[in-house]
């Protein structure tokens, strides 16, 4: 039975030609509804389906209870922090070229290779102006699907803060004040990350494929002495300082490309 | 001069009490921002009396230039703008986009993305059909359905945003696939707030189907013949109500459609209740379709493993050279669609929403066209309505369930 007759005439049923029954029940179900919402306790459960409660209402009550973002939900944009506080971006333009609503401006400065700061001689660029134009913005996600840092993410659970002129969405990484504006939050740090390559610095929990293919020897493993503060757990390794282990008893995991 | 000579012994059969009173037609403007109108779209409605001597719907106040916009962003960026066409069920619109161009491109999505793809499909549709019929409910007076209607559209609302991260413009899946997978205990709030709006349709059933007012208006109004349906162009439940078997699913499985056990209702009057009808009887074969879904799901990928149309895992895009390259290309360049055209169609909440795409062979569509399911229904209201009364407009109207989204694009 893929299609079924669902036509029905109900002005030919007796029933529903005496009127009175019907509209009975149709009163009998408004009213059931209207005692249990009068006399029934309203359960504040913030997930509305596992409300228990004998009332029948559904609302949150919104500035009094607001409801839970669930996770992965689409809220205003930030950039994410390294640990030592400066923005993760590197100005590679990704997220503003496959936003569908350009809505990202950004402006790239370049280290100074001569300076003092460890940073500028493993990253060469960053973002010095990196405006989000939330009124442009359509929230799709993209951007940070895009990112190839990890840099921009969409987690804070929070909307853009409404404001009286149209420049006063326009965000950038730190505000007039010097404030962190988009910059916010907690500090991502992943293994691959340059800084954490550097001699002397944190160890990457696992193998660098990127090394592999380099190489081109075998499964690489850079280890250090010591532990780590918080890039997943470090492998037991025999502690004998700095050094670079090729495992040449195992095939090599070439990086999967391109299919042809 | 009066003189006996004018007197007619024999009047004319008219009696002047009984006759039409002669008066000049009246213009109604309906919309473009009336309560009734969905979206935004002027009717303009010439009337003599209570009775419609022409209806001429004016639309173009939400045309964005979708078609244009398309052609000028990847085919990725296009995504979020078909979320835009029908807001009521935007997943479809993202489905059928994303079905068109993976036909183009000649692959085959993975069987658990194809089973989510028809899971949310149908969580929409529930969607579409709940606001809908509630807003029936409520434009002919009755106000507890329409509460009862967005308490079920809200249940489904929460769920869809778990699901994509997003309650209205979800921008859900990619090609070749979704961007994510179910959530970690979302098939049991899902089956929880199935049984809840299970619920509620039995509520907004007994108010509404058998309540005598609700039928005298619905029955027998804004009647269309199935051989006028068909020259119009209508499909989705306006058609079937007329009793025209078509349905996508049945007459072309996509998807995972062709192993689920659903059934497809059909009218036969092709008036106002029974396209109501369609929607209260599509509503429960959604439900089972969606439980059949959460029970037979298979594990496994939901994204093609190849690099030319998906990005590459994060762990990749991080620590690879290679895994780089993949993401810049594809993000600068766009997926390679081959050059070629087609047509592709999806049964959508209110019909068949097809998609005529061209591509040159670039990353950019060289040209997207929708047809959009209101379309033609909305270009056949004139010719339902027409000779009518005033007050059969508005469940009309609603029944159609035209999207000025899709419509106006």
């Amino acid at each position: 039975m893929a299609y079924y007759k669902a036509s029905k005439d109900p002005t030919k049923d007796l029933r529903e030609r005496l009127y009175v029954p019907e509209l009975l029940r149709g009163l009998g179900i408004t009213a059931r509804h209207f005692f249990r919402n009068l006399f029934g306790t309203r359960d504040t459960n913030l997930e509305v389906v596992d409300r228990k409660g004998l009332s029948l209402v559904s609302t949150v009550q919104y500035p009094e209870e607001k409801p839970i973002y669930p996770e992965g939900y689409r809220g205003l944009h930030r950039l994410v922090p390294r640990e030592d506080g400066k923005p993760r971006c590197v100005a590679c333009y990704m997220c503003a070229t496959i936003c569908p609503a350009q809505c990202i401006y950004i402006e790239a400065g370049e280290y100074d290779s001569a300076a003092p700061e460890a940073e500028s001689r493993v990253i060469e660029k960053y973002p010095t102006k990196f405006v989000i134009d939330e009124l442009r913005c359509v929230v799709c996600g993209l951007c940070v699907e895009a990112c190839p840092k990890d840099a921009i993410r969409m987690d804070t659970g929070t909307h853009a803060k409404s404001a009286y002129v149209r420049a006063g969405f326009a965000l950038d990484i730190y505000d007039e004040t010097g404030k962190p504006e988009l910059l916010r939050g907690p500090a991502v740090s992943h293994p691959s990350d340059p800084w954490n390559r550097r001699d002397g610095s944190e160890a990457p929990a696992h193998p660098i494929k990127e090394a592999h293919t380099r190489l081109g020897e075998g499964d690489v493993r850079y280890t250090r002495e010591g532990h780590g503060h918080g890039h997943g757990q470090t492998p037991a390794l025999p502690a004998s300082g700095h050094k670079v282990e090729i495992d040449t008893s195992k095939q090599i995991p070439v990086t999967k490309f391109i299919k042809q | 001069m009066n003189t006996f000579d004018d007197y007619d012994p024999n009047p004319p059969e008219t009696d002047e009490l009984e006759a039409h009173l002669q008066t000049k037609r009246m213009v109604v403007n309906l919309g473009p921002s009336h309560p009734a109108m969905h979206g935004t779209v002027r009717m303009r409605v010439e009337l003599e009396g209570e009775t419609i001597i022409s209806a001429d719907p004016e639309i173009g106040f939400l045309h964005r230039g979708f078609q244009k916009s398309c052609e000028n962003v990847t085919w990725t960026q296009c995504l979020p703008y078909t979320d835009r066409l029908n807001y009521v069920s935007a997943i479809m619109n993202n489905f059928g986009f994303l079905k068109a161009v993976e036909k183009l491109l000649g692959i085959e999505i993975p069987e658990r993305a194809k089973w989510i793809r028809v899971l949310a499909s149908e969580l929409h549709r529930m969607q579409d059909h709940l606001t809908c019929v509630g807003a029936i409910g409520l434009e002919l007076g009755g106000f507890a359905p329409f509460l009862y209607g967005i308490q079920g559209r809200e249940l489904i609302m929460d769920r869809v945003s778990e699901l994509c991260g997003a309650r209205l413009t979800t921008a859900y899946g990619r090609i070749g696939g979704l961007n994510r997978d179910l959530p970690e205990g979302w098939k049991e709030k899902c089956l929880k707030s199935l049984d809840k709006i299970r619920e509620l349709c039995v509520e907004i059933d007994g108010l509404l189907t058998k309540n005598r007012i609700f039928v005298d208006r619905m029955r027998g109004t804004g009647v269309i013949s199935a051989e006028d349906a068909i020259d119009f162009g209508f499909t989705g439940p306006c058609l079937r109500a007329c009793g025209v078997n078509f349905d996508l699913r049945k007459a072309k499985p996509y998807w995972v459609y062709d192993q689920i056990d659903f059934d497809v209702p059909v009218g036969e009057n092709g008036d106002n209740y029974d396209r109501y009808l369609m929607r209260i009887e599509e509503l429960k074969q959604s439900d089972r379709i969606i439980r059949q879904c959460l029970e037979k799901m298979p594990e496994g990928p939901v994204m093609v493993d190849d690099w030319r149309v998906a990005f590459p895992p994060k762990s990749e895009v991080y620590g690879t050279i290679e895994g780089v390259i993949a993401q810049f290309k594809l993000v600068m360049e766009g997926v390679q669609v081959p050059a070629g055209e087609l047509y592709d169609a999806t049964e959508a909440s209110n019909g068949e929403l097809g998609w005529y795409i061209v591509s040159d062979g670039g990353g950019r569509p060289y040209k997207v066209h929708v047809r959009a399911p209101g379309f033609p229904i909305l270009s056949g209201v004139p010719r339902i309505i027409e000779g009518k009364m005033l007050a059969d407009l508005i469940p009309t109207f609603d029944t159609i369930n035209m999207i000025g989204g899709e419509v106006e694009q």
